[in-house]
């Protein structure tokens, strides 16, 4: 009885679509063996999903298994069965699907039906595939809560996903496809839209229940770090083929192909030397930088861009029919400055604030107390009291980028448009220089100058984000907010983004103000890193000395949870369990804040300051 | 919850008050009024007798008194010349065309319209739910082109004109008379068997007629609202489980897809009434539909007072029914807020 519990021969997967045909799965081979984790690694598009959906055969309408094998050896029973020769609709599929085989998705919130309570959805599973009564699934249904950790199992029967938090949703998710005891977890993605510290929980609690009901685990993932902490066995495809394979510690200690080394490099790590550059798998050149010589540096006395004490409170209503409301400190005494010409990294789970500050500085919206100072050479002047000429200045000198790359491009505009829609709104130049400006910002940013007449559907993420950076720099300003820019791309093109937001820098003497949650990316970009919890600073520090010395519990915690992609340094699972971190008024002595509390910043070395509780300053004094 | 109810209920009386103004003022908009224009008619046929009446009429029911005294009096804030009778006390008034209250004018009509009405909405979502999953569940097949075909003809087609068509060769073939909606016969008779049996056989036609337009339009939208939610990411998972396709498709996304038609019985409910006039015509359906129409025509301000007030209270409460279904039905609405 030594044969692998999933056996895939030579499957291929082809696509029937109005634009053409193509071959998703190209004669892919593996094998998934009994209690094991098999990581599937790959770029998007690469054919990981769809290998995961051809194994439940829930593949989209245009695609079909042409070819190969999918044999699935079901402990309980003697025979291997041919998934791959299996209809989709069939009595034999169905009770497979869910029953033996299980999946979680990436999108814990969409995954979810939003009208339907938890408890209706998971104890559904079980009805389905279990010849049981609605008392006995009801109780499993407590146990399978109770056993994926949510703190009130009884309770949670009766909620609505869109009230519980990504991690619930999440949990809730295992919950569902583990009640049935299936043989093989299939998990898409299941961590990358959550924050570190929850996403090392998460991997925790499979890699638990794995050793508990001796599943095997299938996990697709773009991320490294995550395949080192919990995979048993690698499988690296590219475009539907398997490029390499093997036990994880072959792998990444000497990966042979040639794609899997790029792979490695492209990807920030903490232990990386200074000034070391990432290898994007695909270089981008940038042309044309740096057109009139110098960079066009503002001289200013102080930082160039400065929130001092800002203080944001949100008030909810709670439901249509109650008139409760409640209130939500958003941002608490938030005090950033950004040196010019460097790059301040703001990093906070979600949730944590990032974003309303950003909005702030943008006068997108307005701060309850404390000021925006934005100095352009001429001295600080506070940003929520310019008006007219003022106020259109200080939009041309401040410029967003969007983590979206789909959703903040116009779908209606071609790339011509998009580039020079700023430049039409400040009334810059005529229309022959506005084109020479449009071909000269896709120099910058590595495009071909003949994909103006183009639309953004035409691109892929990554060449829509650098549109997305093209058009913040139409008119050249002198700080960039950029907010989780590289968070939805890929590895491979997150380094390629990264590079050219870095060389853009040093060849225009830009400032940015980099919002992230990924602490390895920030640490690749940034000079200083502030990181935020609820509201508060809670350290802010050079980067060199954050790393090497995180003061803050929460800081800590953060820098723990990032899954590293070096086997030799694998989670910390024991430090995360808790969720106290995230809780300040959990916080040990001298950190911990009283509820309404704001504490106040500390510096412990030169520029490196840690946001302490007011009881322990009163100690200090 | 209360504190809902009551908010909205407070709104609702504003509303209507408000509505209750603008359609006394522009029913009386044009110069003159029906017994005015009657008066003038009568005397140039030299009839003094049937003047005196009407002159009477005025008086009674204050029609020389200023437009804004009219209207307080119509809704029953102002004693009128008996007493406080209004609107609000439960008096409709008098209907100087038919020369009778106007409550036996449109008692009939107004239950028999919503009769009607009521057949067409629900034949409309017997006939389009289904046939709107069959396409998009298989969406660009024949099936679905066959389906789309027939619902662009339908909406395309004037729906008296249907009605003229089928009058003619229902006629024709079947030997049945489908005006009205009973046998001449039965009218003024009371209601016996043989007469509802009679009614319900002519209510085919009006309801295929009436209904055949709104039956194409909702097969268009139900099957956009499904496509978009066949593509979410809760209906795989929901596969994933192992559900019957069928069993998927209802709990899920067939429901997500309801929504929007919940949000619309605020609008459908006016329409009963309203939206049926040219057919209710064509064949000579006893509903309130051309009673409005005569009514507006003849400034029979009463009348037409009271009718468009009915539709306006009608709106107003589908409202407040189609919110408390949608929270009902989706908890988001119920439970989240300010997101």
């Amino acid at each position: 009885m030594d044969k692998p519990l999933l056996s895939i021969r030579q499957l291929s997967v082809d696509f029937v679509t109005e634009s053409g045909d193509f071959r998703a799965v190209d004669g892919l081979t593996f094998d998934i063996p009994r209690g094991k984790t098999v990581a599937l690694v790959g770029e998007s598009g690469s054919g990981k999903s769809i290998t995961a959906q051809a194994i439940l055969q829930i593949l989209p309408k245009q695609a079909t298994i042409t070819a190969g094998q999918i044999v699935f050896h079901d402990p309980n029973r003697d025979t291997g069965v041919d998934i791959a020769g299996l209809g989709s609709d069939s009595a034999a599929m169905r009770g497979m699907r869910g029953g033996r085989i299980a999946m979680i998705f990436q999108e814990p919130m969409t995954s979810l039906s939003p009208l339907h309570t938890i408890g209706d959805q998971i104890s559904e599973s079980y009805l389905t595939h279990i010849d049981s009564d609605k008392a006995a699934a009801r109780q499993h249904t407590i146990d399978a809560l109770a056993r994926v950790g949510f703190p009130d199992p009884q309770r949670a029967l009766t909620t609505y996903p869109f009230e519980l938090s990504g991690g619930l949703r999440q949990r809730a998710m295992i919950a569902m496809a583990l009640i049935t005891r299936p043989a093989l977890l299939i998990a898409d993605e299941p961590t990358t839209a959550l924050d570190v510290t929850t996403q090392a929980q998460i991997l925790e609690l499979i890699k638990e229940l794995q050793v508990e009901t001796g599943m095997s685990v299938l996990l697709i993932t773009h991320d490294l770090g995550v395949v080192a902490n919990v995979a048993d066995e690698v499988v690296v495809v590219y475009r539907g083929r398997v490029m390499e394979a093997g036990t994880r510690d072959d792998l990444f200690r000497k990966a042979q192909h040639p794609y899997l080394q790029a792979l490695m490099r492209a990807v920030p790590r903490f232990a990386m030397a200074e000034g070391e550059r990432l290898t994007p798998i695909r270089e981008v050149k940038s042309t044309g930088l740096a057109p009139g010589g110098a960079p066009r540096r503002i001289a200013t006395a102080g930082p160039i861009l400065q929130a001092k004490d800002l203080t944001k409170t949100f008030t909810l209503r709670s439901g249509w029919f109650s008139g409760q409301l409640r209130t939500i400190h958003a941002v608490n005494g938030v005090d950033l400055a950004l040196p010019a010409g460097k790059t301040l990294g703001l990093v906070g789970e979600s949730g944590c604030g990032k974003t309303t500050v950003s909005k702030i500085i943008m006068r997108a919206m307005n701060p309850d107390a404390g000021s925006v100072l934005f100095d352009d050479g001429s001295g600080p002047k506070d940003v929520h009291a310019l008006q007219g000429d003022a106020l259109t200045a200080y939009r041309r000198n401040v410029q967003f980028i969007f983590q979206d790359p789909f959703s903040s491009l116009n779908p209606r505009m071609t790339v011509y448009e998009l580039l020079t829609e700023p430049l039409r709104i400040h009334n810059i130049g005529t229309p022959d220089e506005r084109y020479a400006r449009a071909k000269q910002l896709l120099d910058m940013v590595g495009l071909d100058q003949r994909v103006l007449r183009r639309y953004p559907h035409s691109f892929s993420g990554g060449q829509r984000q650098r549109i997305g950076i093209a058009r913040a720099l139409a008119l050249e300003p002198s700080v960039l907010i950029c907010d989780e820019p590289v968070s939805a791309l890929d590895v491979s093109v997150q380094a390629q983004v990264l590079n050219l937001l870095k060389d853009l820098q040093s060849a225009l003497g830009l400032s940015y103000l980099f919002v992230s949650h990924n602490l390895a990316v920030v640490d690749y970009i940034a000079d200083t890193i502030a990181v935020m919890c609820r509201g508060y600073i809670v350290e802010e520090a050079p980067k060199t000395s954050l790393f090497r010395n995180p003061v803050h519990p929460y800081t800590q915690a953060l820098l723990a949870a990032v899954p590293d992609p070096d086997i030799d340094r694998p989670l910390n699972f024991e430090k995360l369990r808790a969720d106290r971190f995230a809780d300040p008024s959990q916080w040990p002595a001298p950190f911990r804040l009283a509820p309404g509390e704001f504490g106040h910043m500390s510096e412990i070395e030169p520029g490196h300051k840690v946001r302490l509780g007011t009881a322990a300053a009163k100690e200090a004094a | 919850m209360i504190r809902f109810l009551l908010r909205r209920f407070v709104t609702m009386c504003v509303t209507l008050l408000i509505i209750s103004a603008l359609v006394f003022f522009i029913i009386k908009l044009p110069p003159g009024d029906f017994l005015t224009n009657q008066i003038a008619e009568l005397r140039a046929q030299g009839e003094s007798a049937s003047v005196a009446k009407a002159e009477f009429l005025i008086k009674q029911y204050g029609l020389d008194r200023p437009v804004w005294e009219q209207y307080m009096v119509w809704v029953g804030f102002m004693p009128g010349q008996n007493g406080f009778s209004g609107l609000l006390q439960g008096d409709w008034g008098w209907s100087f065309e038919y020369d009778r209250p106007v409550m036996e004018v449109v008692g009939d009509a107004l239950w028999l319209t919503l009769l009607v009405n009521f057949a067409v909405v629900i034949f409309i979502h017997l006939v389009s739910i289904p046939i709107a999953i069959y396409s998009a569940t298989r969406q660009y097949s024949l099936g679905d082109y066959i389906a789309t075909f027939i619902g662009y003809i339908g909406l395309a087609t004037p729906s008296f004109l249907l009605a003229l068509i089928l009058l003619y060769y229902m006629n024709r073939w079947f030997g049945v008379s489908i005006g009205g909606l009973y046998d001449a016969q039965y009218a003024g008779q009371p209601w016996t068997w043989p007469k509802i049996q009679s009614l319900l056989t002519h209510l085919i036609v009006p309801t295929l007629v009436i209904g055949l337009g709104g039956t194409a339009a909702m097969i268009r939208r139900m099957r956009a609202n499904l496509l978009d939610e066949l593509g979410k990411q809760y209906y795989v998972t929901a596969k994933a489980k192992g559900l019957t396709a069928r069993k998927a498709l209802l709990k899920y996304p067939f429901r997500m897809s309801l929504n929007p038609f919940i949000s619309d019985i605020g609008n459908l409910l006016p329409h009963l009434v309203s939206g049926s006039v040219l057919v209710s015509l064509v064949l000579s359906l006893p509903t309130v539909g051309p009673i409005l129409l005569s009514a507006l025509k003849t400034q029979d301000q009463f009348l037409a007072g009271f009718i468009l007030m009915f539709v306006a209270i009608l709106t107003v409460v589908g409202m407040l029914v189609s919110d408390l279904l949608l929270a009902w039905l989706d908890p988001r609405i119920r439970m989240g807020g300010g997101r």
